[in-house]
């Protein structure tokens, strides 16, 4: 009896002790990310990217860290473990495996732009770490799902964006508030031509009257002619499928011009703060933009001063930056809920999981976030979320009024 | 060979494939990220080689890596989802040839810095050419590449790439076509009179390494799994195989390779390390090079051996 009760204790000890062990391992969670610094790239991964990979480390280990059960049911702070990919693919790819196989990294963070998501899709699959994309804009999400079951394609694509402005413009018209003449153009690039090539049906059949249509190379400085014969068109509403340095170009012109049809709507870079900034909140009163967000809603306020203070008073933009903090935040959710580092059961939380994040609650239908905000709108100096219009938080679009 | 060779040169043989041998075995130690820097050494080394062909004896600085490089990957683009994967290398290497002679005919007279500018200045034009017909035909500037090629086959295929740029530069020099270059290299002028046709030597030279860059591009293609005209077409490759040349010393045949080897472990090393001044510091450890070994890797060993043979003789 006795016999048994030492046998029992130094058992029970000994797993005590394997427990203690076991729970002083994870000191850190290891987040791994790679993305441009430098090169070409460095600039929008700038910032959608870093700002809130940084905000977020620092908001988790403001609070202790990510809670674990597997680690005694305590918080364990987040090591981040950072590299430049130096806008390379090739480098992207190195990158990823580095953080895999040589830092033993828990997670890693996806990569920044459609490019790099796609190239290192096939590392993050080999090891099984999700892979939660964001700045990656395609129409290839569900068949990407299906090939990387491991991977997640949270901004959606140019079919949807443009399908969603048009249905915004056939409300419009339907209202009485807007013709049926629309002028189009776009950047002869992948945004652009995605952007239009979902456009282009969605207009047709909702009955618009397209009576201009045309690309513009990447890269065009003078932009005024476009305007000019556009101008003389007279349409009701003018759609740029514009980069941003095309965005700010076409605003410039516009307002040079005297062009000021009562829609008027700008590509990427029309919801960057740094637009309203150099154009003044009345000059852009009214202008519409690809991206947008439920900007009033508490959460997103929070979310803005947060974001202020941890990156020097640097705004995050309207479209990209929300929904990459909501992946980070998706992530720790799916990793306390699971309660450990197994990335498996993560992957399949995220999957089927419901989060509740900076832009709402979200839920993944086969892995892809289905209706994301694609236009939004400057009202008040302001970027409020407009369509799709069955989205919680969406605003009335108003008509532009003149420039000032 | 037409030459019976030499003790040394078989030497040479034996003991480089024997490297090669070993170097093809990497894939089974270890198939994570010492592979990924493997295949970054070895697709460098293949360029650098190949460029080296061209640009060491005639002392043409080409820029033009990006153009060869991003047209074999477009091949693959446009090519690997209907065509068995040979057919596919053999029509990258044509088409980058097929460049080569082209650009070659019009260009090559061109000498100096005009032929530098012309040549970083093709990498751009192919690229808006490329853009242009995909907005303008195919209406989608992104392409998918979805071919099942395991990153231990691309190190393979580039490893297969290496050996061909060596042997077809060893080749190469001991043929009347190496001499001719040579003759080129030293004095243009004085090759012409000796009754070289100068133009012809420099194009079939030019389009032998386009193939070879262009196919490295077609091998290393199916990494990247998309592909559009700013990534296939990127500057910084032209730069990068220059830099790596000429660190290692373009007048030896095996100078890029051992210029290349140093610069990308302490490219790794340096990113790795300090991640917001990777360009910084490497920026500097260029102008030690510079000046401290002023000739290149390869000519600073070459003083070494020398030096180590003197004593102990």
């Amino acid at each position: 009896m006795r016999k048994n009760l030492i046998g029992t204790l130094a058992v029970s000890a000994a797993l005590m002790a394997a427990g203690f062990v076991h729970a002083q391992e994870i000191k850190s969670i290891k987040i791994g990310t790679a993305a441009a610094k430098t090169g070409p790239g460095a600039g929008g991964a700038g910032v959608t990217h870093w700002p809130n990979v940084k905000l977020w480390v620092a908001q988790v280990n403001k609070g202790g860290g990510i809670l674990l059960k597997s680690a005694g049911n305590k918080r364990v702070p987040v090591e981040l473990i950072e590299y430049d990919d130096r806008s390379s693919n090739d480098d992207a790819v190195k990158a990823i495996e580095r953080l895999a196989t040589q830092d033993k990294a828990d997670f890693i963070i996806a990569p920044w732009g459609t490019g790099a998501n796609l190239a290192t899709a096939p590392v993050f699959a080999k090891y099984g770490y999700p892979q939660i994309a964001v700045t990656s804009v395609t129409d290839k999400g569900p068949e990407l799902a299906k090939r990387w079951p491991n991977s997640f394609w949270l901004l959606g694509g140019g079919q949807h964006m443009a399908g969603s402005l048009v249905d915004l413009l056939k409300k419009m018209n339907a209202e009485g508030k807007i013709g049926k003449k629309v002028a189009m153009v776009h950047v002869a690039d992948g945004y652009g031509l995605d952007m239009v090539a979902g456009a282009r049906p969605a207009l047709k059949a909702a009955g618009f009257d397209v009576v201009y249509d045309k690309s513009y190379p990447l890269g065009t400085q003078d932009l005024s002619p476009i305007v000019n014969e556009i101008k003389g068109l007279g349409p009701d509403a003018f759609i740029a499928f514009s980069y941003p340095p095309d965005t700010f170009g076409f605003t410039e012109q516009s307002k040079i011009a005297g062009f000021n049809p009562k829609v008027f709507y700008v590509g990427v870079g029309g919801a960057f703060p740094v637009y309203r900034n150099k154009f003044t909140a009345a000059t852009i009163e009214g202008v519409m933009g690809t991206g947008g967000w439920d900007v009033a809603s508490p959460k997103i306020q929070d979310y803005i001063k947060a974001h202020k203070e941890a990156n020097n008073g640097g705004e995050p933009d309207a479209w990209a930056s929300s929904v990459q903090y909501a992946a980070l935040e998706m992530l720790q959710q799916a990793i306390e809920r699971v309660g450990s580092l197994d990335r498996a059961a993560v992957t399949k939380e995220l999957g089927s999981g419901e989060f509740d994040t900076v832009i709402g609650k979200l839920k993944l239908k086969g892995n892809v976030r289905e209706n994301p905000w694609a236009v939004g709108q400057w009202q008040g100096g302001s970027f409020y979320g407009l369509a799709p219009t069955n989205l919680p938080g969406a605003h009335a679009p108003v008509l532009k009024p003149a420039w000032k | 060979m037409i030459f019976p060779m030499q003790r040394r040169e078989v030497i040479a043989v034996v003991a480089s494939t024997a490297a090669l041998a070993l170097l093809a075995g990497l894939p089974l130690a270890d198939d994570g990220f010492w592979l990924a820097l493997a295949i970054s050494i070895a697709s460098y080394v293949a360029m650098a080689t190949a460029w080296a062909l061209f640009s060491g004896p005639t002392n043409y600085v080409s820029l033009a890596t990006a153009a060869f490089f991003g047209s074999g990957a477009y091949v693959v683009s446009a090519l690997a989802e209907t065509a068995p994967w040979p057919v596919v290398l053999v029509a990258a290497a044509l088409v980058g040839a097929l460049l080569a002679l082209a650009t070659g005919l019009a260009t090559l007279r061109l000498s100096g810095v005009y032929f530098v500018i012309f040549s970083f200045g093709l990498a751009e034009l192919i690229r808006q050419l490329v853009t242009y017909y995909q907005t303008q035909v195919t209406g989608s500037v992104g392409r998918y590449i979805f071919v099942t090629i395991s990153a231990s086959e691309i190190y393979w295929q580039l490893l297969g790439l290496c050996a061909i740029a060596l042997f077809t530069g060893w080749a190469i020099q001991r043929s009347r076509l190496g001499f001719a270059l040579r003759v080129i290299g030293d004095d243009e002028t004085v090759a012409a009179h000796s009754g070289i046709d100068t133009a012809r030597v420099k194009v079939l030279l030019f389009c032998i390494s386009g193939a070879l860059i262009a196919l490295v591009g077609a091998v290393m293609a199916p990494r990247f799994t998309y592909i559009e005209p700013q990534i296939a077409y990127n500057p910084m490759v032209s730069f990068q195989v220059v830099i790596m040349a000429l660190l290692g010393g373009s007048k030896r045949l095996w100078g890029p390779l051992v210029g290349v080897i140093p610069f990308v472990l302490l490219h790794e090393w340096i990113a790795g390390r300090f991640p917001n001044h990777t360009h910084l510091l490497l920026g500097m450890v260029f102008l030690l090079v510079v000046y401290f070994v002023p000739q290149g890797v390869s000519g600073w060993l070459e003083k070494a051996w020398r030096r180590i043979r003197g004593e102990s003789a």
